[in-house]
């Protein structure tokens, strides 16, 4: 079987900067894989080459067996591919239910006009939340009075809520208390056992080598290291980052 | 295992307690407001004469003020309102002095209105202009100085019946026995607009997205919202609401004067300001919008009946604002220590 995604020999260029010159990298079915690297190694910049926020300028895409194009966030998001950027990117004054659902509310028509139907979309995403088991203190208060990991663990629901099939997160744990990182880490794993892929971007190398099946190394926009996680220590991993022969 | 801990129940009721008090707050204001002016001025102040003076006399305000709440919950402002209101308010009596039918007169004056607030809305989205108080500021001026040209900056007086039922008619309901209401036929105009309104800000994808761009631009475009053609509608709003504040005005004076309105969208501001909004965007409900236009319509009637100055009257509405922002910091920082 086809890995779930396959990017090959992905160029991409700022001007006279080359971000990313040509990188592999592929995950597959239901595999958690680590992203890392220095700043401006090349990360973010091919994670928004996967997700259509860039074009790349060179090299070819492949989503569940297909060769495909994603001109924006949007076409790659109906494919199945979400982004939990770092910045959360949740609406702070709105309640966590709103927040899963912004943007693809639940609506009826009633006397000719469209509602939201607010029921239903607490009923789903009660459900949700709970596939999950993430708890949180109230579903009726803005997310801005939730701590940082419930927030945190709100936004992988958001990306979670409508059929993903890849949940692609930044430095999801970076601001967090430890106790709330175990969660978050621990919710990430979650994801895999009901057959989400996801790929993580991190500098905390600990996180990266609890929750990942694999690991892939960016240097200076290229693939360093692709090291399953029984070959992955953080010796060879920071040597890798930083760019000796480990 | 579990990813949060559920927190005992208590302190989320509490804080949802504190949220209800704040917004049962506006109403109990209200409310002591009357007692104490029935109290004080009881042979004038409870009497039908005044009570229905008060909701004649806030509807174009409240008007006003429910457009400019649309606006600020994109964390927006409208400054063009009080002149579009008297921009519509001129168009409607010179499209009646011109022989138009009063229908087609009011549909102008609310095309205008409209018209000024989409200008507001692509001037913000497709100029790029640094801050809507840029576009507003121009538009207040423009249609100002279009007010001042179009009537020679004389007033035009003597309307249709029709236009004059809008703003000074009233209307019976429940009959003529004990029962009986007599009602403005404007203040109920006011009540179906914020009802309108309301269901549109909290049972609408729009308006939840509306509320979306207010609280977090960033995430609102994350998730697929179009920003721009969202504020353009609700600047269209805002302006189709000041053409509105215009007809009920006209209909009231039975007339029309180019000096109207002037400053008018300071009160529609203090109106939002008291009744809860945030000027940072994405909080504020049309309840506590009308509330806060009813509070100073009080205050205002109240002063009269007891002969103070409107000098006086400026300078407590002032004071008001200032109080009723300073509630709202205190109430979230008890909420913050809370958490």
């Amino acid at each position: 079987m086809m890995p779930l995604v396959e990017m090959r020999q992905i160029v991409k260029t700022f001007g006279p900067v080359m971000a990313v010159r040509g990188a592999d990298f592929s995950v597959n079915h239901g595999e958690v894989v680590g992203l890392v690297g220095d700043n401006g190694a090349g990360k973010s910049t091919l994670m928004k080459v996967l997700t259509g926020v860039h074009q790349p300028d060179g090299g070819e895409l492949w989503f569940a067996g297909r060769r495909v194009h994603f001109g924006s966030s949007v076409d790659s998001r109906r494919a199945g591919i979400e982004m939990v950027y770092q910045d959360l990117g949740l609406a702070e004054n709105l309640n966590p239910i709103a927040n899963i659902f912004l943007g693809r509310e639940m609506t009826h028509s009633f006397a000719g006009l469209r509602l939201l139907s607010e029921a239903e979309m607490d009923q789903a995403g009660r459900r949700h939340l709970e596939n999950l088991q993430i708890r949180l203190p109230s579903l009726a208060l803005p997310v801005e009075r939730l701590s940082g990991g419930q927030r945190q663990s709100v936004a992988i629901a958001r990306a979670t809520a409508f059929q993903a099939r890849l949940v692609i997160m930044d430095e999801p744990a970076a601001s967090l208390a430890v106790a709330e990182a175990a969660k978050v880490l621990l919710l990430i794993k979650r994801l895999r056992e009901q057959g989400i892929s996801a790929v993580l971007i991190s500098h905390r190398l600990q996180d990266v080598l609890d929750v990942s099946d694999r690991i892939v190394v960016l240097n200076r926009g290229l693939k360093v290291g692709d090291l399953p996680r029984e070959e992955a220590t953080m010796e060879r991993l920071v040597g890798l980052i930083v760019g000796k022969a480990s | 295992m579990q990813i949060e801990q559920a927190t005992p129940t208590e302190r989320p009721r509490l804080r949802l307690s504190a949220d209800l008090l704040g917004r049962m707050g506006l109403g109990l204001v209200v409310l002591l407001m009357m007692t104490v002016l029935t109290i004080l001025q009881p042979q004038y102040f409870p009497t039908r004469e005044n009570l229905t003076n008060i909701a004649r006399q806030v509807s174009s305000n409240a008007v006003l003020a429910l457009g400019e709440f649309v606006v600020v919950v994109t964390a927006g402002i409208d400054l063009s309102v009080g002149s579009v209101m008297g921009l519509s308010m001129i168009v409607v009596a010179m499209s009646l002095h011109a022989g138009w039918m009063s229908g087609f007169a009011l549909l102008a004056a609310l095309a205008v209105g409209t018209g000024v607030g989409l200008f507001n809305g692509l001037a913000l989205t497709k100029l790029h202009l640094p801050h809507p108080f840029i576009a507003t500021l121009a538009t207040l001026n423009i249609a100002r100085g279009a007010t001042y040209l179009l009537s020679g900056g004389v007033p035009i007086s003597g309307l249709t019946p029709t236009v004059r039922f809008f703003g000074a008619g009233e209307v019976h309901l429940f009959g003529e026995g004990a029962l009986a209401l007599t009602f403005p036929v404007s203040f109920l105009i006011v009540m179906a607009l914020y009802s309108l309104v309301w269901l549109f800000m909290s049972k609408t994808r729009t308006g939840r997205h509306i509320y979306a761009i207010g609280g977090s631009p960033k995430a609102a475009q994350y998730a697929g919202i179009n920003t721009n053609r969202n504020l353009v509608l609700v600047y269209a709003v805002s302006g189709a609401m000041a053409g509105v504040a215009g007809i009920l005005l006209a209909g009231r004076v039975n007339s029309g004067y180019p000096t109207a309105g002037t400053g008018a969208e300071l009160d529609a501001i203090a109106a939002v300001i008291i009744g809860g909004a945030s000027f940072f965007g994405g909080r504020g409900s049309a309840v506590g919008v009308f509330l806060g236009a009813i509070i100073m319509g009080l205050l205002r009637n109240g002063l009269n009946l007891m002969n103070v100055s409107v000098f006086w009257q400026q300078v407590l509405i002032g004071l008001i604002i200032l109080l009723a922002v300073y509630v709202d910091v205190l109430r979230r920082r008890a909420m913050r220590l809370e958490d």
